[in-house]
Protein backbone atom coordinates (compact mmCIF):
# COMPACT_ATOMS: atom_id res chain seq x y z
CA UNK A 1 0.00 0.00 0.00
CA UNK A 2 1.11 3.34 -1.04
CA UNK A 3 1.52 6.58 1.49
CA UNK A 4 -0.45 9.33 0.67
CA UNK A 5 2.47 11.51 0.11
CA UNK A 6 2.91 15.15 0.50
CA UNK A 7 2.02 16.29 -3.15
CA UNK A 8 -1.00 14.72 -3.21
CA UNK A 9 -2.25 16.09 0.20
CA UNK A 10 -1.53 19.13 -0.60
CA UNK A 11 -3.21 19.13 -4.29
CA UNK A 12 -6.19 18.22 -2.54
CA UNK A 13 -5.66 20.63 0.42
CA UNK A 14 -5.07 23.54 -2.47
CA UNK A 15 -8.18 22.13 -5.05
CA UNK A 16 -10.25 21.75 -2.18
CA UNK A 17 -9.32 25.05 -0.90
CA UNK A 18 -9.98 27.05 -4.56
CA UNK A 19 -12.99 25.57 -4.26
CA UNK A 20 -15.10 26.18 -1.15
CA UNK A 21 -13.09 29.64 -0.17
CA UNK A 22 -15.21 31.56 -2.26
CA UNK A 23 -18.40 29.70 -0.65
CA UNK A 24 -17.19 30.34 2.57
CA UNK A 25 -16.30 33.72 2.14
CA UNK A 26 -20.29 34.40 0.70
CA UNK A 27 -21.39 32.71 3.77
CA UNK A 28 -19.10 34.73 6.55
CA UNK A 29 -20.25 38.38 4.43
CA UNK A 30 -24.22 37.45 5.15
CA UNK A 31 -23.62 38.47 8.33
CA UNK A 32 -21.77 41.19 8.10
CA UNK A 33 -23.12 44.14 9.62
CA UNK A 34 -22.02 46.84 6.88
CA UNK A 35 -24.20 47.27 3.58
CA UNK A 36 -20.33 47.12 1.98
CA UNK A 37 -19.74 43.75 1.37
CA UNK A 38 -16.00 43.58 1.35
CA UNK A 39 -15.69 45.56 4.81
CA UNK A 40 -16.15 43.32 7.82
CA UNK A 41 -17.83 45.48 10.47
CA UNK A 42 -19.35 42.81 12.86
CA UNK A 43 -21.81 40.74 12.97
CA UNK A 44 -25.45 40.91 12.53
CA UNK A 45 -28.30 38.27 11.05
CA UNK A 46 -30.40 41.97 9.98
CA UNK A 47 -30.45 40.76 6.57
CA UNK A 48 -31.70 37.11 6.98
CA UNK A 49 -34.36 39.49 8.89
CA UNK A 50 -34.95 42.00 6.26
CA UNK A 51 -35.95 38.61 3.99
CA UNK A 52 -38.89 37.79 5.78
CA UNK A 53 -40.71 41.30 4.23
CA UNK A 54 -39.71 40.66 0.81
CA UNK A 55 -42.94 39.55 -0.27
CA UNK A 56 -41.73 39.32 -4.22
CA UNK A 57 -38.70 37.02 -3.17
CA UNK A 58 -40.77 35.07 -0.98
CA UNK A 59 -42.97 34.38 -4.05
CA UNK A 60 -40.09 33.67 -6.15
CA UNK A 61 -38.71 31.11 -3.60
CA UNK A 62 -42.24 29.39 -3.30
CA UNK A 63 -42.54 29.37 -7.60
CA UNK A 64 -39.36 27.69 -7.63
CA UNK A 65 -39.86 25.03 -4.73
CA UNK A 66 -42.62 23.53 -6.38
CA UNK A 67 -41.04 23.59 -9.84
CA UNK A 68 -38.33 22.11 -8.78
CA UNK A 69 -40.62 19.49 -5.81
CA UNK A 70 -43.02 18.80 -9.24
CA UNK A 71 -40.01 18.62 -11.84
CA UNK A 72 -37.53 16.28 -10.01
CA UNK A 73 -40.70 13.84 -9.06
CA UNK A 74 -41.97 13.69 -13.11
CA UNK A 75 -37.91 13.45 -13.94
CA UNK A 76 -37.08 10.71 -11.64
CA UNK A 77 -39.84 8.35 -12.78
CA UNK A 78 -38.74 9.48 -16.35
CA UNK A 79 -34.99 8.95 -15.27
CA UNK A 80 -35.60 5.74 -14.15
CA UNK A 81 -37.57 4.12 -16.96
CA UNK A 82 -35.17 5.73 -19.21
CA UNK A 83 -32.28 3.76 -17.23
CA UNK A 84 -34.18 0.72 -16.96
CA UNK A 85 -34.86 0.63 -21.05
CA UNK A 86 -30.83 1.65 -21.77
CA UNK A 87 -29.36 -1.11 -19.14
CA UNK A 88 -32.42 -4.19 -19.71
CA UNK A 89 -32.54 -3.61 -23.76
CA UNK A 90 -29.32 -3.65 -25.45
CA UNK A 91 -31.53 -4.13 -28.41
CA UNK A 92 -34.26 -2.50 -29.84
CA UNK A 93 -35.44 0.14 -32.72
CA UNK A 94 -33.66 3.27 -32.22
CA UNK A 95 -31.54 2.65 -29.06
CA UNK A 96 -28.47 4.71 -30.56
CA UNK A 97 -31.12 7.64 -31.12
CA UNK A 98 -32.83 7.30 -27.74
CA UNK A 99 -29.27 7.15 -25.72
CA UNK A 100 -28.16 9.97 -27.64
CA UNK A 101 -31.33 11.82 -26.50
CA UNK A 102 -30.41 10.65 -22.77
CA UNK A 103 -26.39 11.78 -22.88
CA UNK A 104 -26.97 14.81 -24.91
CA UNK A 105 -28.97 17.08 -22.76
CA UNK A 106 -26.06 16.64 -20.39
CA UNK A 107 -23.39 18.59 -22.14
CA UNK A 108 -25.79 20.77 -23.82
CA UNK A 109 -25.38 24.73 -23.60
CA UNK A 110 -28.13 25.98 -21.72
CA UNK A 111 -29.26 28.49 -24.22
CA UNK A 112 -29.95 25.96 -26.92
CA UNK A 113 -32.27 23.81 -24.56
CA UNK A 114 -33.99 27.27 -23.59
CA UNK A 115 -34.59 28.46 -26.99
CA UNK A 116 -35.64 25.71 -28.61
CA UNK A 117 -38.17 24.51 -25.86
CA UNK A 118 -39.74 28.16 -26.00
CA UNK A 119 -40.26 27.85 -29.53
CA UNK A 120 -41.96 24.57 -29.01
CA UNK A 121 -43.77 25.99 -26.30
CA UNK A 122 -45.05 29.34 -28.72
CA UNK A 123 -45.33 26.41 -31.77
CA UNK A 124 -47.61 24.27 -29.85
CA UNK A 125 -50.02 27.49 -28.72
CA UNK A 126 -48.73 26.53 -24.48
CA UNK A 127 -49.61 29.48 -22.56
CA UNK A 128 -45.93 30.24 -20.75
CA UNK A 129 -45.53 30.51 -16.64
CA UNK A 130 -45.18 27.72 -14.24
CA UNK A 131 -45.84 24.72 -16.17
CA UNK A 132 -43.63 25.31 -18.95
CA UNK A 133 -40.93 26.09 -16.80
CA UNK A 134 -41.99 22.99 -14.60
CA UNK A 135 -41.68 20.54 -18.22
CA UNK A 136 -38.11 22.57 -19.16
CA UNK A 137 -36.51 21.23 -15.88
CA UNK A 138 -38.54 17.60 -15.79
CA UNK A 139 -37.01 17.21 -19.52
CA UNK A 140 -33.05 17.76 -18.84
CA UNK A 141 -33.15 17.07 -15.18
CA UNK A 142 -34.51 13.28 -16.31
CA UNK A 143 -31.47 12.73 -18.25
CA UNK A 144 -29.31 12.98 -15.05
CA UNK A 145 -31.53 10.93 -13.15
CA UNK A 146 -31.17 8.44 -16.10
CA UNK A 147 -27.31 8.71 -15.69
CA UNK A 148 -27.33 7.93 -11.86
CA UNK A 149 -29.66 5.28 -11.96
CA UNK A 150 -27.84 3.64 -14.93
CA UNK A 151 -25.00 3.24 -13.25
CA UNK A 152 -26.44 1.22 -10.08
CA UNK A 153 -28.15 -0.89 -12.27
CA UNK A 154 -25.26 -1.86 -13.87
CA UNK A 155 -23.88 -3.16 -10.94
CA UNK A 156 -27.28 -4.78 -9.57
CA UNK A 157 -26.90 -8.98 -9.40
CA UNK A 158 -29.69 -9.50 -12.27
CA UNK A 159 -29.81 -12.99 -11.02
CA UNK A 160 -32.18 -11.80 -8.24
CA UNK A 161 -34.84 -10.46 -10.49
CA UNK A 162 -34.53 -13.37 -13.03
CA UNK A 163 -35.25 -16.08 -10.22
CA UNK A 164 -38.21 -13.91 -9.21
CA UNK A 165 -39.29 -13.96 -12.84
CA UNK A 166 -38.78 -17.62 -12.99
CA UNK A 167 -41.10 -18.25 -9.83
CA UNK A 168 -43.73 -16.50 -11.80
CA UNK A 169 -43.69 -12.69 -11.01
CA UNK A 170 -44.54 -10.55 -13.35
CA UNK A 171 -41.86 -8.32 -14.67
CA UNK A 172 -43.90 -5.41 -12.95
CA UNK A 173 -43.87 -7.15 -9.24
CA UNK A 174 -40.52 -8.44 -9.49
CA UNK A 175 -39.45 -4.55 -10.50
CA UNK A 176 -41.10 -3.57 -7.40
CA UNK A 177 -40.72 -6.15 -4.85
CA UNK A 178 -36.86 -6.85 -5.83
CA UNK A 179 -35.08 -4.18 -8.30
CA UNK A 180 -36.49 -0.99 -6.86
CA UNK A 181 -35.97 -1.43 -3.38
CA UNK A 182 -32.51 -2.09 -4.15
CA UNK A 183 -31.65 0.90 -6.47
CA UNK A 184 -33.55 2.45 -4.31
CA UNK A 185 -30.55 5.29 -2.80
CA UNK A 186 -30.15 5.76 -6.81
CA UNK A 187 -32.93 6.41 -7.38
CA UNK A 188 -33.15 8.95 -4.03
CA UNK A 189 -29.93 11.21 -4.61
CA UNK A 190 -31.58 11.12 -8.51
CA UNK A 191 -34.30 13.20 -7.28
CA UNK A 192 -32.06 15.41 -4.75
CA UNK A 193 -29.74 15.93 -7.93
CA UNK A 194 -32.96 16.80 -10.25
CA UNK A 195 -34.13 19.17 -7.29
CA UNK A 196 -30.80 20.90 -6.97
CA UNK A 197 -30.65 21.50 -11.12
CA UNK A 198 -34.40 22.74 -11.17
CA UNK A 199 -33.76 25.15 -7.84
CA UNK A 200 -30.42 26.52 -9.24
CA UNK A 201 -31.95 26.69 -13.12
CA UNK A 202 -31.26 30.42 -14.28
CA UNK A 203 -31.37 30.17 -18.50
CA UNK A 204 -33.74 27.51 -19.07
CA UNK A 205 -36.11 29.24 -17.02
CA UNK A 206 -35.82 32.64 -18.45
CA UNK A 207 -36.32 31.11 -21.62
CA UNK A 208 -39.18 29.33 -20.83
CA UNK A 209 -41.06 31.22 -18.40
CA UNK A 210 -44.30 33.39 -18.62
CA UNK A 211 -46.05 36.85 -17.12
CA UNK A 212 -45.97 35.98 -13.61
CA UNK A 213 -43.91 32.97 -13.19
CA UNK A 214 -40.70 34.42 -11.70
CA UNK A 215 -38.30 31.99 -10.25
CA UNK A 216 -35.58 32.53 -7.23
CA UNK A 217 -32.47 32.59 -9.44
CA UNK A 218 -33.80 34.76 -11.81
CA UNK A 219 -34.87 37.06 -8.73
CA UNK A 220 -31.22 37.10 -7.83
CA UNK A 221 -29.85 37.39 -11.40
CA UNK A 222 -31.64 40.49 -12.05
CA UNK A 223 -30.73 42.07 -8.67
CA UNK A 224 -26.78 40.99 -9.30
CA UNK A 225 -26.68 42.92 -12.18
CA UNK A 226 -27.15 45.75 -9.64
CA UNK A 227 -24.46 44.77 -7.83
CA UNK A 228 -23.38 42.53 -4.73
CA UNK A 229 -25.65 43.09 -1.53
CA UNK A 230 -25.62 41.69 2.13
CA UNK A 231 -29.50 40.77 0.89
CA UNK A 232 -28.36 38.48 -2.14
CA UNK A 233 -25.67 37.14 0.27
CA UNK A 234 -28.33 36.13 2.46
CA UNK A 235 -30.49 34.48 0.29
CA UNK A 236 -27.43 32.62 -0.74
CA UNK A 237 -26.64 31.43 1.84
CA UNK A 238 -30.13 30.15 3.18
CA UNK A 239 -29.79 28.42 -0.94
CA UNK A 240 -26.49 26.78 0.04
CA UNK A 241 -27.69 25.53 3.86
CA UNK A 242 -30.44 23.91 2.02
CA UNK A 243 -28.40 21.83 -0.16
CA UNK A 244 -25.96 21.07 2.23
CA UNK A 245 -28.41 19.68 4.16
CA UNK A 246 -30.38 17.60 1.42
CA UNK A 247 -26.56 16.23 0.32
CA UNK A 248 -26.20 15.46 3.80
CA UNK A 249 -29.19 13.37 4.11
CA UNK A 250 -28.45 11.91 0.31
CA UNK A 251 -25.45 10.78 1.76
CA UNK A 252 -26.20 9.12 5.09
CA UNK A 253 -29.15 7.22 3.01
CA UNK A 254 -26.87 5.81 1.00
CA UNK A 255 -24.24 4.75 3.11
CA UNK A 256 -27.05 2.93 5.72
CA UNK A 257 -28.40 1.57 2.52
CA UNK A 258 -24.93 0.23 1.38
CA UNK A 259 -24.07 -1.18 4.76
CA UNK A 260 -27.67 -3.27 4.26
CA UNK A 261 -27.38 -4.01 0.62
CA UNK A 262 -26.06 -7.24 0.78
CA UNK A 263 -28.41 -7.99 3.47
CA UNK A 264 -31.30 -6.89 1.43
CA UNK A 265 -30.51 -9.05 -1.63
CA UNK A 266 -29.87 -11.81 0.88
CA UNK A 267 -33.74 -10.58 2.08
CA UNK A 268 -34.69 -10.59 -1.70
CA UNK A 269 -33.63 -14.01 -2.28
CA UNK A 270 -35.52 -15.41 0.89
CA UNK A 271 -38.95 -13.20 -0.42
CA UNK A 272 -39.09 -15.22 -3.43
CA UNK A 273 -38.26 -18.34 -2.21
CA UNK B 1 -53.15 -12.30 -23.56
CA UNK B 2 -51.93 -13.16 -20.49
CA UNK B 3 -48.71 -12.68 -21.59
CA UNK B 4 -49.40 -9.91 -24.11
CA UNK B 5 -50.11 -7.41 -21.15
CA UNK B 6 -46.51 -7.50 -19.27
CA UNK B 7 -44.71 -7.24 -22.19
CA UNK B 8 -46.66 -4.46 -23.15
CA UNK B 9 -45.98 -3.05 -19.96
CA UNK B 10 -42.50 -3.58 -20.32
CA UNK B 11 -42.17 -2.39 -23.61
CA UNK B 12 -43.83 0.86 -22.24
CA UNK B 13 -40.34 1.38 -20.06
CA UNK B 14 -38.77 2.02 -23.47
CA UNK B 15 -41.86 4.32 -25.36
CA UNK B 16 -42.92 6.46 -22.70
CA UNK B 17 -39.44 8.23 -21.62
CA UNK B 18 -38.65 7.73 -25.62
CA UNK B 19 -41.48 9.62 -26.57
CA UNK B 20 -41.20 12.42 -24.14
CA UNK B 21 -37.47 13.23 -25.48
CA UNK B 22 -38.01 13.20 -29.04
CA UNK B 23 -40.92 15.39 -28.44
CA UNK B 24 -39.24 17.74 -25.88
CA UNK B 25 -35.92 17.20 -26.96
CA UNK B 26 -35.79 16.44 -30.38
CA UNK B 27 -38.73 18.52 -32.18
CA UNK B 28 -37.53 21.36 -30.78
CA UNK B 29 -34.39 21.59 -32.79
CA UNK B 30 -36.80 21.09 -36.39
CA UNK B 31 -38.45 23.97 -35.03
CA UNK B 32 -35.30 26.26 -34.16
CA UNK B 33 -34.03 25.26 -37.80
CA UNK B 34 -37.34 25.86 -39.10
CA UNK B 35 -37.86 29.68 -37.80
CA UNK B 36 -33.86 30.58 -38.87
CA UNK B 37 -35.59 30.33 -41.88
CA UNK B 38 -38.24 32.54 -41.01
CA UNK B 39 -38.32 36.46 -41.50
CA UNK B 40 -38.99 38.65 -38.16
CA UNK B 41 -42.09 40.15 -38.35
CA UNK B 42 -43.59 42.79 -35.50
CA UNK B 43 -45.94 39.99 -34.24
CA UNK B 44 -46.50 37.92 -31.52
CA UNK B 45 -44.59 35.56 -31.69
CA UNK B 46 -42.13 37.45 -33.83
CA UNK B 47 -41.78 35.45 -37.22
CA UNK B 48 -43.68 34.93 -39.86
CA UNK B 49 -45.83 31.84 -39.29
CA UNK B 50 -44.70 28.28 -39.41
CA UNK B 51 -47.35 26.51 -41.74
CA UNK B 52 -50.76 27.88 -42.41
CA UNK B 53 -52.71 24.72 -41.91
CA UNK B 54 -55.96 26.25 -43.04
CA UNK B 55 -54.92 27.24 -46.27
CA UNK B 56 -54.28 23.43 -46.65
CA UNK B 57 -51.30 21.97 -49.24
CA UNK B 58 -51.06 24.94 -51.11
CA UNK B 59 -50.52 27.09 -47.84
CA UNK B 60 -47.85 24.72 -46.99
CA UNK B 61 -46.27 24.60 -50.17
CA UNK B 62 -46.60 28.70 -50.60
CA UNK B 63 -44.92 28.99 -47.37
CA UNK B 64 -42.53 26.73 -48.29
CA UNK B 65 -41.21 29.05 -50.62
CA UNK B 66 -41.14 32.18 -48.17
CA UNK B 67 -38.13 30.54 -46.58
CA UNK B 68 -35.08 32.42 -46.71
CA UNK B 69 -31.72 31.78 -45.98
CA UNK B 70 -31.46 35.89 -45.28
CA UNK B 71 -30.54 35.52 -41.16
CA UNK B 72 -27.18 33.22 -42.29
CA UNK B 73 -26.33 35.82 -44.81
CA UNK B 74 -27.14 38.60 -42.20
CA UNK B 75 -24.84 36.03 -39.30
CA UNK B 76 -21.56 35.87 -42.33
CA UNK B 77 -22.16 39.83 -42.91
CA UNK B 78 -21.93 41.35 -39.87
CA UNK B 79 -18.29 40.07 -38.51
CA UNK B 80 -19.12 40.55 -34.90
CA UNK B 81 -20.78 36.96 -34.83
CA UNK B 82 -17.82 35.49 -35.95
CA UNK B 83 -15.92 36.61 -33.80
CA UNK B 84 -17.99 35.29 -31.20
CA UNK B 85 -18.10 31.91 -32.51
CA UNK B 86 -14.18 32.03 -32.63
CA UNK B 87 -13.53 33.74 -29.31
CA UNK B 88 -16.10 31.44 -27.35
CA UNK B 89 -14.25 28.56 -28.64
CA UNK B 90 -10.89 29.74 -27.82
CA UNK B 91 -12.31 30.55 -24.35
CA UNK B 92 -13.63 26.95 -23.95
CA UNK B 93 -10.37 25.77 -25.39
CA UNK B 94 -8.17 27.34 -22.63
CA UNK B 95 -10.20 26.90 -19.54
CA UNK B 96 -10.58 23.41 -20.42
CA UNK B 97 -7.20 22.83 -20.62
CA UNK B 98 -6.40 25.27 -17.23
CA UNK B 99 -9.43 22.73 -15.59
CA UNK B 100 -7.63 19.81 -16.77
CA UNK B 101 -3.77 21.49 -15.56
CA UNK B 102 -5.64 21.67 -12.23
CA UNK B 103 -8.13 19.18 -11.88
CA UNK B 104 -6.01 16.34 -12.62
CA UNK B 105 -3.45 16.58 -9.60
CA UNK B 106 -6.69 16.76 -7.57
CA UNK B 107 -8.18 13.75 -9.15
CA UNK B 108 -4.83 12.10 -8.67
CA UNK B 109 -4.48 12.96 -4.63
CA UNK B 110 -8.02 11.73 -4.07
CA UNK B 111 -7.32 8.61 -5.71
CA UNK B 112 -4.09 8.04 -3.93
CA UNK B 113 -5.80 8.94 -0.08
CA UNK B 114 -6.24 6.14 2.21
CA UNK B 115 -9.52 4.45 0.92
CA UNK B 116 -11.37 5.10 4.35
CA UNK B 117 -11.39 8.63 3.25
CA UNK B 118 -12.37 8.85 0.03
CA UNK B 119 -15.99 8.32 0.15
CA UNK B 120 -15.72 11.60 2.10
CA UNK B 121 -13.59 13.32 -0.55
CA UNK B 122 -15.84 12.42 -3.31
CA UNK B 123 -18.92 14.11 -1.34
CA UNK B 124 -17.19 17.37 -1.17
CA UNK B 125 -16.03 17.43 -4.36
CA UNK B 126 -19.77 16.65 -5.94
CA UNK B 127 -21.42 19.18 -3.19
CA UNK B 128 -20.24 22.42 -5.01
CA UNK B 129 -21.85 20.93 -7.94
CA UNK B 130 -24.88 20.91 -6.19
CA UNK B 131 -24.48 24.35 -4.86
CA UNK B 132 -26.24 27.07 -7.59
CA UNK B 133 -24.29 27.58 -10.19
CA UNK B 134 -25.12 31.39 -10.29
CA UNK B 135 -24.27 31.68 -6.38
CA UNK B 136 -20.72 30.26 -7.43
CA UNK B 137 -20.13 32.77 -10.36
CA UNK B 138 -21.63 35.57 -8.11
CA UNK B 139 -19.60 34.37 -5.34
CA UNK B 140 -16.31 35.06 -7.13
CA UNK B 141 -17.72 39.29 -8.04
CA UNK B 142 -16.97 40.34 -4.55
CA UNK B 143 -13.78 38.49 -4.59
CA UNK B 144 -12.49 39.92 -7.87
CA UNK B 145 -13.44 43.52 -7.82
CA UNK B 146 -10.77 46.17 -7.88
CA UNK B 147 -11.75 47.17 -3.61
CA UNK B 148 -12.79 43.62 -3.63
CA UNK B 149 -10.90 40.58 -1.25
CA UNK B 150 -7.92 39.58 -3.14
CA UNK B 151 -6.99 43.08 -3.92
CA UNK B 152 -7.28 44.08 -0.03
CA UNK B 153 -5.40 40.58 0.70
CA UNK B 154 -2.74 41.92 -1.84
CA UNK B 155 -2.27 44.94 -0.80
CA UNK B 156 -2.36 43.77 2.80
CA UNK B 157 0.51 41.66 2.44
CA UNK B 158 2.51 43.79 0.07
CA UNK B 159 2.68 42.40 -2.91
CA UNK B 160 1.21 44.53 -5.30
CA UNK B 161 0.69 48.53 -4.44
CA UNK B 162 -2.40 49.56 -6.61
CA UNK B 163 -5.35 47.16 -6.95
CA UNK B 164 -5.23 44.42 -10.11
CA UNK B 165 -7.80 45.09 -12.27
CA UNK B 166 -9.70 41.47 -13.12
CA UNK B 167 -13.26 41.57 -12.83
CA UNK B 168 -15.22 42.35 -16.26
CA UNK B 169 -12.00 40.75 -18.30
CA UNK B 170 -11.45 38.03 -19.90
CA UNK B 171 -9.27 36.92 -16.94
CA UNK B 172 -12.18 36.83 -14.84
CA UNK B 173 -13.90 34.33 -17.38
CA UNK B 174 -11.37 31.98 -17.06
CA UNK B 175 -11.48 32.00 -13.22
CA UNK B 176 -15.18 31.30 -13.79
CA UNK B 177 -15.38 28.89 -16.07
CA UNK B 178 -12.44 26.69 -14.70
CA UNK B 179 -14.24 27.34 -11.06
CA UNK B 180 -17.58 26.67 -11.92
CA UNK B 181 -16.41 23.37 -13.89
CA UNK B 182 -13.84 22.03 -12.10
CA UNK B 183 -15.94 18.90 -10.31
CA UNK B 184 -16.87 17.90 -13.92
CA UNK B 185 -12.89 17.55 -14.88
CA UNK B 186 -12.09 15.86 -11.59
CA UNK B 187 -15.31 12.97 -11.11
CA UNK B 188 -14.02 11.85 -14.72
CA UNK B 189 -10.44 11.41 -13.99
CA UNK B 190 -10.72 9.93 -10.53
CA UNK B 191 -13.03 7.54 -10.92
CA UNK B 192 -10.54 6.67 -13.86
CA UNK B 193 -7.80 6.23 -11.52
CA UNK B 194 -9.35 4.79 -8.67
CA UNK B 195 -10.11 1.77 -10.87
CA UNK B 196 -6.79 1.48 -12.34
CA UNK B 197 -4.68 -1.78 -10.84
CA UNK B 198 -1.65 -0.70 -8.59
CA UNK B 199 0.75 -3.18 -9.38
CA UNK B 200 0.84 -2.05 -13.27
CA UNK B 201 2.75 0.65 -11.39
CA UNK B 202 4.72 -1.13 -9.26
CA UNK B 203 5.69 -3.90 -12.06
CA UNK B 204 6.96 -0.23 -14.47
CA UNK B 205 9.13 0.67 -11.36
CA UNK B 206 10.31 -2.65 -11.06
CA UNK B 207 11.63 -3.01 -14.39
CA UNK B 208 13.72 0.33 -13.81
CA UNK B 209 11.02 3.33 -15.12
CA UNK B 210 11.64 6.56 -12.67
CA UNK B 211 8.48 7.14 -11.03
CA UNK B 212 7.56 9.88 -13.34
CA UNK B 213 8.76 8.37 -16.58
CA UNK B 214 5.89 5.32 -14.42
CA UNK B 215 3.27 8.01 -14.72
CA UNK B 216 3.30 8.80 -18.19
CA UNK B 217 4.05 5.34 -19.45
CA UNK B 218 1.36 3.87 -17.59
CA UNK B 219 -0.52 6.06 -15.35
CA UNK B 220 -1.63 8.66 -17.78
CA UNK B 221 -2.49 6.29 -21.05
CA UNK B 222 -4.74 4.52 -18.62
CA UNK B 223 -6.48 7.32 -17.07
CA UNK B 224 -7.15 8.77 -20.68
CA UNK B 225 -10.87 7.78 -20.86
CA UNK B 226 -11.65 9.99 -17.67
CA UNK B 227 -9.30 12.74 -19.01
CA UNK B 228 -11.27 12.71 -22.16
CA UNK B 229 -14.82 12.60 -20.86
CA UNK B 230 -13.94 15.76 -18.54
CA UNK B 231 -12.16 17.47 -21.16
CA UNK B 232 -15.82 17.06 -22.90
CA UNK B 233 -17.98 17.82 -20.35
CA UNK B 234 -15.98 21.04 -19.78
CA UNK B 235 -15.47 22.06 -23.37
CA UNK B 236 -19.22 22.00 -24.59
CA UNK B 237 -21.13 23.71 -22.08
CA UNK B 238 -18.60 26.21 -21.63
CA UNK B 239 -18.66 27.19 -25.58
CA UNK B 240 -22.50 27.93 -24.95
CA UNK B 241 -21.92 29.34 -21.67
CA UNK B 242 -23.96 32.57 -20.92
CA UNK B 243 -23.94 33.43 -17.02
CA UNK B 244 -20.29 33.43 -16.53
CA UNK B 245 -19.17 35.93 -19.39
CA UNK B 246 -22.44 37.61 -18.28
CA UNK B 247 -21.70 38.64 -14.48
CA UNK B 248 -17.62 38.11 -14.67
CA UNK B 249 -16.61 39.29 -18.09
CA UNK B 250 -16.46 42.96 -19.78
CA UNK B 251 -16.89 44.74 -22.86
CA UNK B 252 -14.23 42.85 -24.38
CA UNK B 253 -15.26 39.22 -23.68
CA UNK B 254 -17.48 38.00 -26.65
CA UNK B 255 -18.89 34.89 -26.36
CA UNK B 256 -22.12 33.39 -28.39
CA UNK B 257 -24.02 32.16 -26.01
CA UNK B 258 -24.20 36.12 -24.52
CA UNK B 259 -24.84 36.89 -27.86
CA UNK B 260 -27.52 34.83 -28.57
CA UNK B 261 -29.59 35.72 -25.05
CA UNK B 262 -29.07 39.72 -26.48
CA UNK B 263 -30.41 38.68 -29.44
CA UNK B 264 -33.12 37.29 -27.77
CA UNK B 265 -34.14 39.33 -25.14
CA UNK B 266 -33.06 42.85 -26.01
CA UNK B 267 -33.73 42.91 -29.91
CA UNK B 268 -36.27 40.31 -29.94
CA UNK B 269 -35.14 39.03 -32.87
CA UNK B 270 -36.45 35.39 -32.38
CA UNK B 271 -35.20 34.34 -36.35
CA UNK B 272 -31.71 35.47 -35.85
CA UNK B 273 -31.41 33.66 -32.37
CA UNK B 274 -32.28 30.42 -33.88
CA UNK B 275 -29.77 31.09 -36.09
CA UNK B 276 -27.38 31.73 -34.29
CA UNK B 277 -28.16 28.09 -32.27
CA UNK B 278 -28.54 26.53 -34.88
CA UNK B 279 -24.84 27.39 -36.01
CA UNK B 280 -23.53 26.63 -32.67
CA UNK B 281 -25.26 23.70 -32.81
CA UNK B 282 -23.08 22.30 -35.94
CA UNK B 283 -19.83 23.01 -34.26
CA UNK B 284 -21.00 21.48 -31.28
CA UNK B 285 -22.09 17.94 -32.95
CA UNK B 286 -18.93 16.34 -33.44
CA UNK B 287 -18.07 16.63 -29.80
CA UNK B 288 -21.53 16.12 -28.54
CA UNK B 289 -21.57 12.91 -30.78
CA UNK B 290 -18.06 11.87 -29.39
CA UNK B 291 -19.15 12.24 -25.60
CA UNK B 292 -22.14 9.88 -26.22
CA UNK B 293 -19.59 7.31 -27.74
CA UNK B 294 -17.40 7.85 -24.67
CA UNK B 295 -20.33 7.50 -22.43
CA UNK B 296 -22.09 4.62 -24.31
CA UNK B 297 -18.76 3.04 -24.39
CA UNK B 298 -18.28 3.07 -20.40
CA UNK B 299 -21.87 1.97 -20.08
CA UNK B 300 -20.94 -1.40 -21.49
CA UNK B 301 -17.70 -1.24 -20.11
CA UNK B 302 -19.05 -1.44 -16.68
CA UNK B 303 -20.94 -5.08 -17.51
Amino acid sequence: MERWSRFNIASVLLGFGFLYLPIVLLVIFSFNESRLVTVWAGFSTKWYSQLWYNESLLNAAWVTVRVAFLSASLATVLGTMAALALVRYSRFRGRVLFSGMVYAPLVMPEVITGLSLLLLFVAIGLDRGFWTITLAHITFTMCFVAVVVQSRLLSFDQSIEEAALDLGATPVRAFFAITLPVIAPAVFSGWVLAFTLSLDDLVIASFTTGPGATTLPMKIYSQVRLGVTPEINAICTILIGIVALGATIASLVTKRREVQRERDERAAFAAIG
Amino acid sequence: MAKLVPALVSRLVIIIPYAWLLFFFLVPFFIVFRISLSQTAIAMPPYTPIFDLAEGLSGVFESMRELSAANYVWLTEDVLYFNAYVSSVVIATVSTFLTLLIGYPIAYGMAKAPRSMRPMLLMMVILPFWTSFLIRVYAWIAILKPEGLLNQFLLAIGIIDQPLIILNTNSAVYIGIVYSYLPFMVLPIYSALEKMDHSLIEAAQDLGCTPIKAFWRVTFPLSLPGVVAGCLLVFIPAVGEFVVPDLLGGSETLMIGKTLWNEFNSNRDWPVSSAVATILLLILVIPIVYFQNVQSKSESGGR
